[in-house]
C-alpha cells in the first residue's frame, strides 16, 4: 500500500476524474431570478428589480436548497448561479454557502454592482473554486450607463470589482458589444489584461438573443436593431486573424457537418441542465419551448406517500433524476418537421459554425425548427471568409463539403476522424 | 510539513473541507481558502489513501484503523501503520483532518 503521496490534486473535470465515465449530472445552471437592477438595452431575460409578481413566483430558499441537495447526490460538481442578477436575491448568501457545503463549485454570473464588502469577504474566505464571471457594459460611465440605463451602476460595478481585487478573489470579465461601447474594445482588453483571473482576452456576446420569454415584440425590435451586421461580426472575430484561423481549422475539422433532422446535436441536457427561476428544468439556459421543459415544482396537493408527503424524487414527485433519465433523453430525440428547416439547416454543413439551434429558433419564431435568417447570414459570411463558400453559394446546396473542409483544415480532419 | 501524528490519535475530517463520494471515488473539496496549491483544485486519493480515508470515522484511533486494514489486506501491521501515519500526516498538514479531543 505504500506510496510517496496518498492524495492527488485534480481539477474538477469529469473527463479526468473518472476516466471518461460521467455522473448523471456534472453541471447545473440555476437562474435564481429573472429580475435585475440594470435595465440593459439588449437583455434577453431581465425583469425589473422590484417586479413583485416575478419575485413571488420565484423558488423559495428551501426549494432551491432541495434542488442543490439532489444535484450533489447525482454527482454534480459545479453549479452556476445566474439570472437576472442573482445577487438581487436576499438569500444569495445562504444558497451560496449551502452549495459550497455540499462540495459544489460555484460559478457566479453577475454584473458586480451588488457586491458588498461583506459578500467580498465571504467569497475570499469561502472561495467559489471557479472564476466569478462579470459582464462589463462599458469602460466609461457614459457608455456603461447608456447600456444599463440605470444611473449609478458604473460606479457600483467599479466598486464591486475593486472589492474583489482587494481581497484577491479571482474573476473574469466578458463584454456585450453594443453601439455605446463599440469604440472601447482596446481599452477593455487592456484593462482585462491587468486582472489576475484573465489569462486570455475577454470574450464578447456577439449575436444578441431575442427575449427568451417571448414577452415583448418592442424589446425584440430594439435588440434586432442593436445587432452587429454579419460583416461587423466577422471584423470582431478576425481581430486576431492568425489565432482565429487556427482555431477555426480545428473547430471545422471536428464539428462542421450537416446535422440531419435531429434537433439537438449539442450537449444540452446531457449531464447538465438549467433550472429557471420558477422551478422549470430546461435542457439549456436558453431553450424554453414547452416541449423541452420539465416542471420541477412540487404538486400543489402532494399525495401522501406513507406519510412522506411530496418528498422530492418520490413516486409522483418531480426530480432532476427523472428529468435527466427520462424526459431529457426523449427531448433530445426530437426531430425537425419544418420543410424549410429540412431543406436548409438539416442539409447545411455549416452547422457548428452557425448558432442555429432549437433555443434560437424558439426565441425568434416560437418553434424548435425554423431557420434564423440572421444566424444564417453570419455563418455564411464567416464561411466565405474561411474560403468554404464562394460568393452567392448556399451552404446547404454544397455537395463537396467534405473536400472543402479537408482543404481548409488539412491534417486536422484526419485527426478528428480517427 | 511537520505534524505530530501518532497511532494513539483519533482523527476526523476537518470543517475546512467537504468530503464527497462520487462514482465510488472520494473527492476532497476545499471549503475555505488556502487549503492547497490552488483554490480551484480538489483532491482525490490513490487506492491506499482511499482505503485508509474510509476508515477514519472519528471513533477509533489510528492503531485500530491500521489493525483492521492489515487484517483486510493480509499485510504486515507495521507496513500498514506506516501508510496510515503517512496519509494522516499529509492530510493534517494540509488542514484536511483534525485530531479529536
Amino acid at each position: 500500500m505504500a506510496g510517496d503521496s496518498y492524495t492527488i490534486t485534480q481539477t474538477m473535470d469529469p473527463a479526468t476524474l473518472w476516466a471518461g465515465r460521467q455522473p448523471l449530472l456534472s453541471q447545473l445552471d440555476v437562474e435564481l431570478t429573472e429580475r435585475c437592477n440594470n435595465n440593459c438595452l439588449h437583455c434577453y431575460i431581465n425583469r425589473p428589480a422590484d417586479d413583485r409578481a416575478a419575485r413571488e413566483r420565484e423558488l423559495s430558499t428551501g426549494q432551491l436548497q432541495a434542488i442543490l441537495d439532489e444535484a450533489a447526490a447525482l454527482g454534480c460538481l459545479t453549479v452556476r448561479f445566474t439570472g437576472g442578477e442573482p445577487l438581487l436575491r436576499d438569500d444569495f448568501e445562504p444558497l451560496y454557502l449551502h452549495a459550497r457545503r455540499l462540495g459544489l463549485k460555484v460559478i457566479l454570473f453577475t454584473n458586480a454592482t451588488l457586491i458588498t464588502p461583506h459578500l467580498a469577504d465571504l467569497l475570499a474566505r469561502v472561495p467559489p473554486l471557479e472564476l466569478i464571471s462579470i459582464t462589463v457594459y462599458g469602460m466609461k460611465r457614459a457608455s456603461y450607463e447608456a447600456v444599463t440605463r440605470t444611473p449609478g451602476t458604473f460606479e457600483a460595478f467599479w466598486r464591486g470589482t475593486h472589492l474583489l481585487l482587494e481581497r484577491g478573489v479571482p474573476f473574469e470579465v466578458k463584454g456585450a458589444l453594443l453601439p455605446p461601447n463599440k469604440g472601447e474594445m482596446d481599452e477593455f482588453k487592456a484593462w482585462a489584461a491587468t486582472l489576475p483571473g484573465m489569462h486570455r482576452p475577454p470574450g464578447y456576446v456577439l449575436s444578441l438573443d431575442l427575449r427568451t420569454r417571448r414577452d415583448s415584440e418592442e424589446k425584440n425590435r430594439r435588440i434586432r436593431a442593436l445587432r452587429l451586421s454579419p460583416a461587423e461580426v466577422l471584423a470582431v472575430l478576425t481581430r486576431r486573424r492568425d489565432e482565429y484561423l487556427e482555431e477555426m481549422r480545428g473547430f471545422c475539422a471536428r464539428f462542421t457537418r450537416p446535422p440531419g433532422d435531429r434537433l439537438f446535436s449539442c450537449g444540452a441536457g446531457r449531464e447538465s441542465g438549467c433550472v429557471d427561476a420558477y422551478g422549470r428544468f430546461q435542457l439549456c439556459m436558453q431553450c424554453r419551448h414547452p416541449d423541452t421543459v420539465y416542471d420541477l415544482t412540487f404538486p400543489p396537493s402532494p399525495p401522501d406517500f406513507g406519510g412522506r408527503r411530496g418528498a422530492r424524487g418520490d413516486e409522483g414527485g418531480k426530480s432532476l433524476h427523472d428529468a435527466l433519465t427520462n424526459f431529457f433523453p426523449q427531448a433530445r430525440e426530437l426531430r425537425a418537421t419544418n420543410p424549410d428547416y429540412l431543406a436548409r439547416c438539416a442539409r447545411c454543413f455549416l452547422k457548428g459554425l452557425c448558432d442555429q439551434c432549437p433555443a434560437k429558433s424558439w426565441q425568434e419564431h416560437g418553434t424548435l425548427d425554423t431557420p434564423v435568417e440572421y444566424l444564417c447570414q453570419v455563418a455564411h459570411a464567416e464561411a466565405r471568409y474561411l474560403g468554404l463558400l464562394a460568393e452567392g453559394e448556399n451552404a446547404w446546396e454544397v455537395e463537396d463539403w467534405r473536400e472543402r473542409i479537408r482543404r481548409f483544415a488539412g491534417e486536422r480532419v484526419s485527426g478528428a476522424e480517427s | 510539513m511537520t505534524t505530530n501524528v501518532t497511532l494513539d490519535g483519533v482523527y476526523v475530517p476537518s470543517e475546512k473541507i467537504v468530503a464527497r463520494t462520487v462514482m465510488d471515488e472520494v473527492l476532497i473539496v476545499p471549503l475555505v481558502s488556502g487549503m492547497g496549491e490552488s483554490d480551484e483544485g480538489l483532491y482525490t486519493f490513490n487506492e491506499a489513501g482511499q482505503a485508509i480515508w474510509e476508515q477514519l470515522d472519528g471513533q477509533r484511533n489510528l492503531k485500530d484503523v491500521a489493525a483492521e486494514l492489515a487484517a483486510e489486506y493480509h499485510a504486515p501491521a507495521g507496513e500498514i501503520e506506516a501508510d496510515v501515519l503517512g496519509l494522516v500526516g499529509e492530510l493534517v498538514g494540509r488542514g484536511m483532518l483534525a485530531e479529536v479531543g
